[in-house]
């Protein structure tokens, strides 16, 4: 069984290692593919480097007859160069989840790790990443909108340019590798100047608009990263929204591997 | 330390468990005062506040049982100070409650009283402290650092504190933890007024322990852990006092009628969990083998879990699960060593609904596959406000053979509506 496993996971990762060899070689694609590809791969460059990060968000859910529920959290991440990032995500508000704690191994292609923290009965439970597609916290943003972006999640498709914000954008297609992903394609408008999102279009399984993501108050650390202090999810179907509103971003503040193992998201706080 | 414990303790050895209670204490308040210096102290002070109303549909079988209802309050805050930036934190959970009706149900609890030091790759834990193992969820079998405060719930999650030192080590094969236990715990049991018990109390002045240093048997375990790709692995050695007693009817009993008196073996365990993540599937395993001077057995809980998500093209996930327990020692008559889960299966159905409330809701039946048993059981549970958590609860247990618990049990069907508030 073990065995049989490894040599899965063994051929898995020769075939991602082909995806990627794939996606990367100009002839398979078309000159809208290849472009889309292009400025997603230089958004991801322009932003590599940043080591670790440590920021408050605070979530805003909204529903449609304009009731409010908060939610506060606090987040570390973990560059990881040769896959995806790691993540704790440790839960402040609502208060019955005082504690809870969340850590992440993000992969490009293959099945995220994860394991929650429930402190009331000091349990760390490794939980499936399968349901990407499904609320987070009961809010707007799905779980697969808060994950790192990686360009081996998607395929491409460069649409043009377009005025947003006093900016020109181009304005690319992405098509979700995963099967499980909850959408047929995104929108995104990025600027050509700093090649940060202003605007992501998600459309369901049914290819029928269903959110619209938008940033705001951007602001540059290290004279390198950009980050958005405000994001504004609007579900156009059910007329709920959701907005995140990040605080005391920090970067290269010294985070290690040890930071995120099952010991750092038992005490995580 | 001015909670007042109603009797946490076994009246003979108290003395020296408020002994090292009070050198933790002491202890903590030395740290605390190291604090004071130390830049960047921080402050934090949570909890809960939880009403409880239990309501039994049938009159008890024992007279002196509570007839239908039941009412308790009960406060858990908890009172956390980190310095260094995190590295150093002490955390003091102090827990009561207070029943309507069963004298021992009124009980207290230091739930956790410790200072918790990390470096990179180690992380030594002094003091009163909680720690669980396992993946299971009808029954915990791999867990056994605490003692289960059974006069809580019948399920066997709520467990008292335990004094401990424990230094984790993390590798690149695996976390090493090896714990020193000083200061056993003994079970608490519901008392005569209390349901949800057998036909004999348990008498919680009767305890022997089969070590001649009794409540302060030195316990040790070292355990093993390792997360490689989807598989969750664990292993572990434990040596000391039994943390579930031997219960034997009492003749020279000092009450009117007869009750069991417990008796707290020496024990060695060996117990295993695994879990494999394979997508929508959950597959999970617990095994242990125990030897006291009485017996050797083996036992397993196996269960997997499937999940559908975003089923009737909403935001529910719909999982569906089963559980399976095996005992070595298979049936057993009331009364004689053995485990109630020899051969039992649970189905169960859950629901998250993933609003805004994080509504959940439960549904299983646990079924004897050796004889007519059965259980059924609903738990539902959602926020109200940004502060309240409202839960309901329903367990309904049947059986039609003597020989099983469940049967002493069976006018014990019961609903309960709890509110907890959270600051």
């Amino acid at each position: 069984m073990l065995t049989k496993k490894i040599l899965l996971s063994a051929a898995l990762s020769i075939s991602a290692l082909s995806l990627t060899l794939v996606s990367n070689s100009s002839f398979a694609l078309s000159a809208e593919e290849k472009k889309g590809l292009d400025i997603s791969m230089e958004a991801k460059k322009r932003d590599l480097g940043w080591q670790d990060s440590t920021a408050d968000m605070v979530m805003l859910l909204r529903n449609k007859q304009g009731q409010e529920s908060i939610r506060e959290i606090k987040m570390k991440s973990l560059e990881v160069l040769d896959d995806g990032d790691k993540s704790l995500t440790i839960f402040n508000k609502p208060r019955d989840v005082k504690g809870t704690a969340f850590l992440s191994f993000s992969h490009p292609v293959d099945a995220d790790d994860q394991w929650l923290y429930l402190p009331a009965l000091k349990r760390v439970k490794r939980i499936s990443s399968r349901n990407k597609s499904g609320p987070f916290m009961g809010s707007e943003f799905a779980f697969e909108d808060l994950s790192s972006f990686e360009v081996e999640k998607y395929s491409y498709k460069y649409l043009g340019v377009e005025e947003l914000n006093g900016l020109t954008n181009f304005k690319v297609e992405q098509y979700p590798v995963d099967e499980n992903s909850g959408y047929t394609r995104r929108i995104v408008w990025l600027d050509t100047l700093e090649y940060r999102i202003h605007k992501i279009d998600f459309y369901d399984r049914k290819n029928s608009l269903l959110k619209t993501l938008t940033f705001s108050d951007y602001k540059q650390y290290l004279a390198k990263h950009w980050r958005a202090d405000n994001q504004e999810m609007i579900n156009h179907q059910n007329g709920k929204s959701t907005e995140l509103k990040w605080t005391n971003y920090d970067f290269k503040t010294g985070l290690t591997d040890s930071d995120f193992n099952r010991n750092s998201l038992k005490r995580a706080r | 330390m001015s909670l007042s414990f109603k009797k946490p303790f076994n009246k003979s050895s108290s003395n020296k468990l408020t002994g090292s209670l009070i050198a933790i204490a002491v202890s903590a308040s030395l740290l605390l005062g190291n604090l004071a210096q130390a830049s960047d102290v921080e402050f934090e002070a949570s909890g809960n506040i939880t009403v409880e109303q239990r309501y039994f549909f049938k009159e008890a079988l024992d007279p002196q049982q509570l007839s239908h209802s039941q009412t308790s309050i009960s406060v858990e805050p908890e009172l956390y100070w980190q310095w260094n930036g995190g590295d150093d934190s002490v955390i003091f959970t102090p827990f009561y409650r207070v029943d309507s009706q069963d004298s021992q149900r009124t009980h207290g609890d230091i739930r956790e009283l410790a200072y918790v030091h990390a470096s990179d790759d180690w992380e030594l834990r002094v003091g009163i402290r909680k720690e669980f193992w396992g993946v299971t969820e009808f029954q915990h079998l791999v867990d056994v650092i605490n003692q289960t405060d059974g006069v809580e719930d019948f399920d066997g999650e709520d467990k008292l504190g335990q004094q401990m030192i424990n230094l984790s080590v993390v590798n690149d094969w695996g976390i090493v933890d090896v714990f020193l236990l000083p200061g056993f715990r003994e079970r608490t049991y519901g008392g005569e007024e209390g349901r949800l018990r057998g036909p004999l109390v348990v008498d919680e002045d009767n305890v022997s322990y089969e070590s001649s240093a009794g409540q302060q048997h030195l316990d040790l375990a070292l355990r093993w852990a390792l997360s490689v790709g989807d598989y969750d692995l664990g292993a572990y050695w434990f040596h000391g006092t039994n943390r579930e007693a031997y219960l034997s009817p009492s003749s020279q009993s000092t009450l009117q009628q007869s009750s069991l008196q417990q008796y707290y073996s020496q024990m060695d365990q060996l117990g295993v969990d695994v879990q494999a993540t394979l997508g929508d599937w959950l597959w999970k395993f617990e095994g242990i083998h125990r030897s006291t001077s009485l017996e050797d057995f083996w036992a397993t809980q196996g269960r997997f879990e499937y999940s559908f998500i975003g089923v009737f093209e909403s935001n529910i996930d719909l999982g569906l699960l089963m559980e399976h327990s095996w005992d070595s020692r298979g049936e057993v008559a009331l009364g004689a060593q053995g485990s109630l889960m020899q051969n039992d299966l649970f189905v169960g159905a859950r629901l998250a609904f993933n609003d805004m409330q994080s509504s959940e809701f439960l549904m299983g039946i646990g079924s004897d596959l050796d004889h007519n048993a059965f259980s059924f059981l609903i738990e539902a549970n959602r926020r109200f406000g940004d502060d309240f958590i409202v839960s309901f609860d329903v367990r309904l247990l049947q059986s039609n053979d003597e020989n099983d618990l469940l049967y002493t049990l069976s006018n014990d069907d019961h609903a309960q509506l709890s509110l907890a508030w959270y600051f």
